[in-house]
Formats: structure tokens, C-alpha cells, sequence
């Protein structure tokens, strides 16, 4: 027990990849095996994941569960991992999205042994940057993730998949160039890469006595440059509107299993590296105007005002765009930039208490930063439900087109029954776990963001609107023309135990959201301090 | 132990293996296939040893052999590695091994042609290990002449063009190289010796101007045989038309003497020179990152991909020394060391498609991963090191070689006092980081464009599919090459703290003389 408990992060996130080799290992011929063996195996680190959250220390607070060994000396890089009540829930969201992705991925074909030796390498590099504390090791799992997801959209997308692949990987790695050069700065002007060190008032970069000369320029100037590096490229990962035009294409295309842990968990690494890196290493930049001198109501438009209203931009324009589409699964795609602006208004209103002159009770900050934690919780289960039904029904009928589905509810009775019940939960209705988060945010927006959060709440109409359309096409109406002669098989037993944990986490936490809401408030409180 | 000529060992086995390869009888190609794996195995043993046990608390040159050759000149027969040097020993026994086991099935002339690839691989262990300028060059011409035969009797499309082209090119860089050196030999005392050159160029009264003229034949010189922009344009040529073991050897290994000569006889020796002239150098290498990744961009066929990704590697390894400090020297040793075994893997690859299929265009290829799955994933995992994908050793180098180019950012440019007349800081370093980033992963992102092409398409050439499998062997040097790349990448310091040992001496030199 005493290996277990001292390296308790490192062995949650490299069990994947003896998974991986198990797989690599077993004779591709046994198909049934690798399938439901890796799905066995999984359940290995959710336990352990569960262990560590309900071990975590919430008085203590901080990083927890602390591992550090020597890795690159040579650029002061170490092999440092911790987890607070910031990154444990997604920790477990992690390991409990991977063994439901895997049995949405039963039946897939075509070599399931590829498949499931990527979708390991996939948890072990998402699970690594939520535990990593040191910024190259965390660079370094962040852009791992990209080589799995690109192949499982590649090999086993469906028939736009190359374009989508290629797409999501240049769009992301283009986005992150701009934070690996800031990275190299940041690792030459603080001389380490410690993120506990770099957060640190001694440590942070760009202040005090960790400057490098850039061109002659001052190192406010290096700071916001560096900031804005790592906006971008989180903002794409989220989507923030405009950067989310490589989400549909890759969503959609990608395969089931694929686009539960692309919505699921992709999209919370852009979220959490907000909460993570960019909120402590450049608290003091979000107050900045972003064109010094110009305002609006006379107001300076500050980094802070300007996520906030970007937030609002996806919030209503992710909800239009779902409206407007006829494909199921890219409705539910463009509905997670609806969603994830919810995580960002969040951030946003939680970003301006960073300073101290806000005039923002922390009370508020704490509040709208948890609701974005908690979001980024609770869209992971609903748009991973979500994904899996989509998939569910086009496994049978073959079309994602919503204008040929019609009447499924009284030929597939259960599928219609958990269909309501998870999109209600992605609604965001009282008693599940969206309506929690979502209020939060916007109460805690509220006092920074006023007119923004109004507004947002607005686009939350919309949000109605696109859930009920979709409903309403697939579920009720006369039965489609195609189904009437060839009636459709209902959700099956395998196919039900995917979706049902999401139902009953959904639930839990609508009810008694305080399960997840004390460990992250702690989180959440000792990045605003 | 300590008097054991290890080093003399690791370059004299294979030149044994060639005298027993002549004496093998014609027709016995398996014996003779045998003594040449063998002889490069126990290479490879011998540089792993070397690597393992050099001290890397105490660093600079260890495991030194020294006896006098010619006295009245100068000369004596002096090895000896560093921690930049070591490295490149195991890398070059690493590929000479796997060159060996990709070229197996290698029918035509077997006894000559293993003869001569033991021969150069003996001269590029010599040139790594030598401390003697006049020995150095005697390895370094070594090298040439089985590089010409092998590519001009073993070659494919025009041959005897591109032997030619890059014997002339190489030949008439080295001369220029001597001539530098030459000159250095004249004016500082009458040795060879590198530990004698280099007292001899800091005592000169004169030495900065000496430095300043004498630094450029000879970094340029060798930096023709590292693919220096724009004297690179042998290399392309050379490679399309080497048979594969040369194309592994010479991409991966040979072009790196260019750079480690360049940095040892070049920079090391004129410190002053070299300070002067990099801000230059630092353009023309961004230039050749650029040209390699536009020609990537038109380039179909796939030993030209390969080759320009080759050129774009040495690129890199260039701009790490051109910063002239700790960050960059670091990530010029393990982008030598690691981007060498990458590009080595690459050409294996690029060889054992070309073997089968007869086909060289990616337009004309498709579907190959049904024929050669581990090709597949090796082809990837090259490209993803050489776009500098973190967890492969491309981004360590990388990493590093562009963190020593912004700290050189903030040094002033004694060139640029001297043409411009004032003295300026050399911006223009930052900028050359910022757009090298971006164009070795424009240039990476086409060459994965090419593995989606070849590798995962539908396949359309129905004949493809009936290729022979890849056989054990190859399977194991694929293999064996991507393990070192994914080993290193993940634990960096393995190699890294040997090299950190040679540059620290480095750097201590080029400091104490500014």
C-alpha cells in the first residue's frame, strides 16, 4: 500500500498504458477479448482515481498526493505531479468517461486492437496533464493527446474523416505554438518550470527579477504577449467563439467512443488550463486593457471583459448554430460550444477577483470559478451521453439526418426515454447536474459581468429551442418512412450500461451537487488567494 | 581499465571486418552478411560502454589515446570523447547495425559492398574520436571515396549524377576546411594537435582578426558536408540516388561529422571567430529551414522528402550551435544523436518501400499499411520527432535549441558593430525562433500529409497489396530505432547528461576567450 499511496497519480495515469501493452500483446484474431478486457481493465484507475478524491484532504487543501523525480535537469524540468480540487474531479471524470467510451466502441471492426491501444495512449496523456505540476511535462501530455485522437478520427471516422483529422491536428498544433515560444521564455526568464514556483509571487514570470530583455521591450509587454500565446491556445481547445470551427468537423466525423472523450475530456484540458496556468502565472493581466485608452460605457475593455463577452458570443452562437442544424451529431456538436461558453464566463468572472482593486467579493468569484469546474464536470456527462445516443441511432438507421428519423419513441421505446432524460440533463433542468453549474456561473457573474450575464442567460433560450428541435425530430412525429418496413431494434443491454452511469452521475450531482462542489470550492478558493 | 584502447577498438573492428569480408570467398554472402553485422555490433556494444561509463562529473575529454606518429610535423594518432562526442558514437553504431539489417537481401556484389560500408563506418568513428586535425582529416577524406563507389556501383536513378555532384561538393568543402586549418597549423606552432591549436590560436597577438578571417573556411567547409543552405544541394541528389544503408549512414550519421567538426575544429578553436560570424550563420540556417520546408511542400517523391527532412534536421543542429551558449549546444547534441537515428529510421523506411514496390512517388503509392503495418507506425513516429512532438526526442532538442537562441537574442553582435557601425543587439535571433518553430512543424505537418498518403489512403494500385511482408530482421531494426527515439524522448536526461557534460567544458571555453 505504501507504493500505492506515495505514487498515487502516477499509477492512475500510467495503467493505461499497460493496458495498452496488454492489448498490443493479445492476437488481433480475439477481438472479443481486447474489447472487453480493456474495458475490465479500465475500471482499474477509476477506482483508484475514486479513491483519491474521497482521500483528498479538504481542510489541508492545496496539492495533494505530490510526486517529484528528476527528469531534464538541463532546462530545469522536473517530473513533478499533484492534484487539487481543481483537477480531481476531471481526474475521475477521466477514468469514468474511459470505460463507457470503450463499450460505445464494441462495435467497431476494423482492428479493434489499434483502436484500443490508442484509446489508452489517449487516457494516460489527458490523465497526465491533469496531474502534471511541471509546465514541460504538462506541454508534453497536453500535445500527446492530439497523435491518438487524429488517428481514431483518421482510421475510424466516418466519411469526412480525413479532412476533419487533418483539420483538428493543424488547428491545434498551430495553436500551441504560440504557448511552446512562450514556454521557452517563461523557462528562461523564471529559470524553472515548476507551476507551484511559477505561480508563486517569487516565481512568476515577467515580474520582479525573472525577466529575460526581448527585443528592448518591457516585460509588461513580454506578459500580456505570453498570456495572450496561452489564451489562444486554450480558447481554441475549449472552443472559445471564433477559434471553434475545427469542433464540428472533428466531433462529427470522429467515431462514437471518439466523440464521448473529444467532448468529454478534450475540450476540458483548454478549461482547465485556464484554471491551472493562465488565471495564477498572469493574474494581474486579466485587469488589463486590451487596447490601451479605448472603452466602452466608460468602461476600459479589459482580457477579463473581453473572455466575457466572447463567452457570450458562443453561448448564443453555439446555441444558433445547434438550431440550425439538420445533422444530429453536429447539432450536439455546436452545442458544446453553447455549453463550454458557460465554462468560460466562468473563468472570466472568476479572473477579474484576481485583482485585488476588482472590487469583486471573493464570495462571487468563488462561486462563478466553481460553477466553470463544475460545468466543465457536468457537460463532460450530457455531452458524453449525448454522443453515445447519437451513436446509438446511427448504428441503426445509418443516417444522422434529423428530417428522416420521426417517431422513434414508439419503436424504441427505452432509447426515447433516455434520450429526454439526457438531454434534459444538457438543458440544464432543476435536479440535474447542468442546472447547478450553469446557475452558478451566472450568479456568480452576475456582479462583474451584469449585462453579459443577462444576456447569457437569454442564449440559454436558445438552448431550449435546439434540445427540443432535436427531441421532437427524432422522437415524435409520424415514424419515418424508412422505419416503418424495417422497424428498428431498441437500445440493448451493452449499449444501456454505457449510458446509464452518465444518468445516475447526472442525477447525483443535480441532487447533492455538494459531492463534487466541496472539493472544488477548496480548489477554486486557493487559486483566488 | 583506464589504459584500454577502447576507442581505437570501436574504429579499428570494422576496418578488421573489412579485410576478413575481402578474405570471405565470393559466393559465401551469408558469412559475409554475418562479419559485417558482427563487426558493427560489437561497435555498438563498445560506443554503448563508452557512453555508459564516461564520467559525467567530471566531463570534458576522457577515454584519450595518444602516441606520436609523425613527430617532425606535428602529428600524432590522439582520440579521445567528450560528452558531445560520445553520443555520436552510439549513434553511429546504432545505425551502422540497423543499415546492415535492412540490407539483408542485398544481392549484387555483397562482399564489395559490405567492404566498403565497413569502411566508411570506420572512418566516421574516426572522425568522432579524433583530437588530431591532420587525423581527423585523414578519417574525414576516408569517408568520401566508399561514398562515392557505393552510391556510383549500388545506386538507382542517375548515379553516377549525384555521385559525383556530392563527392565534388564534399571534397572541395573539405578542401576549404584544410586550408582554415592549414593556416591555423602554420600560425600557431607547428602541431596538429587539437589541444595545441587551440593554446596556440589564443596566444597569437592578433587573435581576434586571425580568428575572424580563419573561423569562416573552415566552419563552412564542414558545414558543406552538414547541408549548410545553400550549399546543401548534394545531399537531396546523393540521397535519392544512395542505396539504402548509404542513405541511413550518410543522413544520419555522416552529415553529422559535418556539424561535429564544424563545432570542434571550428568554433572551439575560434571562439572569437565564431562569435563574430553566427549572427550570419543563424540567417542562412533559417533560410535553410524555410527552403526545405517549401520543397517539402512540391516534392512527391519520397526519397527527396526524406532527404530535405534531412537537411531541415542539420538545419536545426546548426542553429543550436550558431547560439553560441549552454541551451543551444545542448540541443545541438541530442538533435545529432536523436535526429540522426530518426532520419536513419526514415531512409530504412523510405528503402524498403522503394525495395518492393519499385515506386518512389507518393501520387503512385497507397493503402501500404495493409502491406506493412510497423513501417506504418515507424513512419509516424519519425515524422512526429521531427515535428518536435513532445514525448520524442525532436521537442527536447528543440526545446532547448530555441531557449539558447532567445538568451543569445539579448547579446550584442559584434558583426553587426562592424557593418553597421554601432553597436546593436542581435534581435533578430528572437525572430529567427519564432519562425523556425513555426516552419519545422508547416514542414513536419506535409510530411505527415505524405504518411497519410502512403501509409492509410485506400489503396488503388491493387498490385500493392501483393508485396512481400517485411521480414524479422527489418522488423527489428524498425523497432529497435523507434524504441531509442521514444526512450529518449521520454527520459531525456539518459542522454542528456552526457552531453550536458561535453558542452559545459564547451561553453567554458568559448566564455574564458571572450
Amino acid at each position: 500500500m505504501n507504493l500505492l499511496n506515495s505514487n498515487l497519480l502516477s499509477i492512475i495515469t500510467f495503467l493505461p498504458l499497460v493496458g495498452m501493452v496488454l492489448v498490443l500483446i493479445t492476437p488481433s484474431s480475439q477481438k472479443q477479448v481486447i474489447r472487453w478486457g480493456s474495458i475490465a481493465f479500465s475500471l482499474i484507475p477509476l477506482v483508484l482515481s475514486l479513491y483519491a478524491f474521497f482521500s483528498y484532504n479538504q481542510s489541508q487543501g492545496g496539492f495533494q498526493f505530490m510526486e517529484s523525480m528528476v527528469w531534464f535537469p538541463q532546462v530545469n524540468a522536473t517530473y513533478k505531479v499533484g492534484a487539487d480540487g481543481i483537477s480531481l474531479p476531471l481526474i475521475v471524470l477521466t477514468c469514468f468517461l474511459s470505460p463507457l467510451a470503450m463499450i460505445f466502441s464494441t462495435r467497431i471492426e476494423k482492428s479493434p486492437k489499434a483502436f484500443y491501444a490508442l484509446f489508452f495512449l489517449l487516457q494516460t496523456s489527458l490523465l497526465g496533464v491533469f496531474i502534471s505540476l511541471d509546465l514541460v511535462v504538462f506541454f508534453l501530455f497536453y500535445e500527446i493527446s492530439l497523435v491518438p485522437m487524429y488517428f481514431m478520427i483518421n482510421q475510424w471516422g466516418s466519411a469526412n474523416r480525413r479532412y476533419a483529422s487533418l483539420k483538428f491536428i493543424l488547428y491545434t498544433m498551430a495553436a500551441s505554438l504560440g504557448m511552446l515560444l512562450a514556454i521557452q521564455v517563461i523557462g528562461l526568464a523564471s529559470k524553472s518550470y515548476d507551476i507551484t514556483y511559477l505561480v508563486s509571487d517569487l516565481g512568476r514570470p515577467f515580474t520582479g527579477s525573472n525577466t529575460i530583455s526581448l527585443l528592448g521591450a518591457d516585460p509588461s509587454v513580454a506578459k500580456a504577449i505570453a498570456f495572450i500565446a496561452f489564451s489562444v491556445a486554450f480558447a481554441l481547445k475549449i472552443p472559445v467563439w471564433p477559434l471553434h470551427t475545427w469542433l464540428p468537423d472533428a466531433h462529427t466525423e470522429a467515431p462514437t467512443g471518439g466523440s464521448m472523450m473529444l467532448a468529454g475530456i478534450l475540450l476540458k484540458l483548454g478549461g482547465y488550463g485556464f484554471f491551472r496556468l493562465v488565471m495564477p502565472i498572469f493574474p494581474d493581466v486579466w485587469s488589463q486593457a486590451v487596447i490601451p485608452g479605448f472603452g466602452l460605457f466608460g468602461q476600459p475593455v479589459t482580457y477579463a471583459v473581453l473572455f466575457a463577452f466572447l463567452a457570450f458570443l458562443s453561448i448564443l452562437l453555439g446555441a444558433f448554430a445547434s438550431w440550425g442544424q439538420t445533422d444530429f451529431k453536429r447539432l450536439v456538436a455546436y452545442s458544446s460550444v453553447n455549453h463550454m461558453g458557460f465554462v468560460v464566463l466562468g473563468i472570466a468572472s472568476a479572473a477579474i477577483a484576481l485583482n485585488p482593486n476588482s472590487g469583486i467579493r471573493e464570495i462571487d468569484a468563488t462561486i462563478a470559478g466553481s460553477g466553470a469546474v463544475l460545468q466543465m464536470v457536468t457537460h463532460g456527462l450530457s455531452s458524453a451521453a449525448m454522443f453515445a445516443l447519437v451513436g446509438v441511432v446511427y448504428e441503426r438507421t445509418h443516417t444522422r439526418d434529423l428530417t428522416k428519423y420521426g417517431g422513434l419513441w414508439t419503436i424504441m421505446p427505452l432509447y426515447g426515454g433516455i434520450l429526454l432524460f439526457c438531454s434534459m440533463g444538457a438543458l440544464g433542468l432543476p435536479g440535474l447536474s447542468g442546472f447547478v453549474s450553469e446557475f452558478m456561473v451566472t450568479r456568480g457573474g452576475w456582479s462583474a459581468f451584469t449585462l453579459l450575464t443577462i444576456l447569457s442567460m437569454a442564449g440559454l433560450l436558445i438552448t431550449g429551442i435546439y434540445v427540443l428541435k432535436a427531441l421532437q425530430k427524432v422522437l415524435h412525429g409520424p415514424v419515418g418512412e424508412e422505419w416503418q418496413h424495417h422497424p428498428l431494434k431498441d437500445i440493448n443491454f451493452a449499449e444501456v450500461l454505457g449510458v446509464a452511469p452518465l444518468m445516475g452521475a447526472m442525477l447525483v450531482l443535480g441532487i447533492y451537487p455538494a459531492l463534487a462542489l466541496n472539493i472544488i470550492n477548496v480548489g477554486v478558493q486557493g487559486l483566488l488567494r | 581499465m583506464a589504459n584500454f584502447p577502447i576507442l581505437t577498438l570501436i574504429m579499428i573492428v570494422p576496418m578488421i571486418g573489412t579485410v576478413v569480408v575481402l578474405l570471405t570467398p565470393r559466393d559465401r554472402t551469408d558469412a559475409i552478411k554475418a562479419v559485417a553485422a558482427g563487426a558493427f555490433f560489437i561497435s555498438m556494444l563498445l560506443s554503448l560502454a563508452v557512453f555508459i561509463s564516461y564520467d559525467r562529473l567530471a566531463g570534458g575529454f576522457q577515454f584519450q589515446e595518444k602516441s606520436s606518429w609523425i613527430p617532425s610535423l606535428g602529428i600524432s594518432y590522439h582520440v579521445g570523447v567528450d560528452g558531445f562526442s560520445a553520443p555520436q558514437l552510439l549513434l553511429t553504431g546504432i545505425v551502422a547495425f540497423c543499415a546492415v539489417l535492412v540490407s539483408w537481401k542485398q544481392a549484387d556484389r555483397p562482399r564489395e559492398y559490405f567492404a566498403f560500408l565497413l569502411l566508411l563506418v570506420a572512418g566516421v568513428f574516426g572522425s568522432f574520436m579524433a583530437l588530431d586535425a591532420f587525423l581527423m582529416l585523414i578519417f574525414y577524406e576516408m569517408v568520401l571515396f566508399p561514398v562515392y563507389v557505393l552510391i556510383a556501383g549500388w545506386g538507382s536513378k542517375r548515379r553516377e549524377y549525384a555521385a559525383m555532384k556530392l563527392t565534388i561538393y564534399l571534397f572541395v568543402g573539405s578542401l576549404v576546411a584544410i586550408i582554415g586549418l592549414l593556416a591555423i597549423y602554420f600560425q600557431a606552432g607547428n602541431s596538429f594537435d587539437f589541444f595545441d591549436l587551440q593554446a596556440g590560436v589564443r596566444s597569437l597577438p592578433n587573435t581576434e582578426a586571425f580568428q575572424r578571417i580563419w573561423f569562416l573556411p573552415v566552419f563552412v567547409g564542414f558545414g558543406v558536408l552538414a547541408s549548410l543552405w545553400p550549399l546543401h544541394n548534394w545531399s537531396p541528389d546523393g540521397y535519392a540516388a544512395a542505396p539504402t544503408a548509404v542513405s541511413m549512414l550518410h543522413g544520419g550519421v555522416l552529415k553529422a561529422t559535418g556539424a561535429y567538426c564544424a563545432l570542434r575544429f571550428g568554433v572551439q578553436l575560434m571562439p572569437e571567430g565564431a562569435n563574430f560570424w553566427m549572427p550570419v550563420v543563424v540567417i542562412f540556417c533559417l533560410a535553410g529551414l524555410i527552403y526545405a520546408a517549401g520543397i517539402a511542400y512540391r516534392q512527391t517523391d519520397l526519397k527527396y522528402i526524406i532527404g530535405f527532412s534531412s537537411v531541415s534536421h542539420l538545419g536545426l543542429v546548426l542553429l543550436g550551435i550558431a547560439a553560441l551558449n549552454a541551451h543551444g549546444l545542448n540541443g545541438a547534441g541530442i538533435e545529432l544523436f536523436a535526429g540522426g537515428v530518426m532520419t536513419g529510421l526514415m531512409f530504412a523506411l523510405v528503402g524498403m518501400i522503394y525495395e518492393r514496390a519499385h515506386l518512389r512517388d507518393v501520387n503512385e503509392l497507397s493503402g501500404l499499411v495493409r502491406v506493412m503495418p510497423l513501417a506504418a507506425v515507424g513512419f509516424i513516429v519519425g515524422a512526429l520527432a521531427l515535428m518536435g512532438m513532445p514525448g520524442l526526442p525532436g521537442f527536447i532538442a528543440e526545446l532547448q535549441i530555441f531557449m539558447g537562441l532567445w538568451s543569445a537574442a539579448g547579446t550584442p553582435s559584434a558583426f553587426a558593430a562592424q557593418v553597421f557601425g554601432s553597436a546593436i543587439n542581435s534581435w533578430w535571433y528572437a525572430v529567427v525562433a519564432i519562425v523556425g518553430v513555426i516552419v519545422i512543424v508547416i514542414n513536419a505537418a506535409w510530411t505527415l500529409r505524405v504518411a497519410q498518403r502512403v501509409f492509410f489512403s485506400e489503396p488503388e494500385n491493387t498490385e500493392l497489396l501483393k508485396l512481400p511482408r517485411l521480414d524479422g530482421l527489418e522488423k527489428f531494426a524498425i523497432a529497435f530505432m523507434c524504441a531509442i527515439l521514444i526512450f529518449v524522448g521520454l527520459m531525456p536526461n539518459s542522454v542528456m547528461s552526457v552531453v550536458e557534460a561535453g558542452v559545459q567544458a564547451i561553453v567554458r571555453g568559448l566564455t574564458t576567450a571572450g
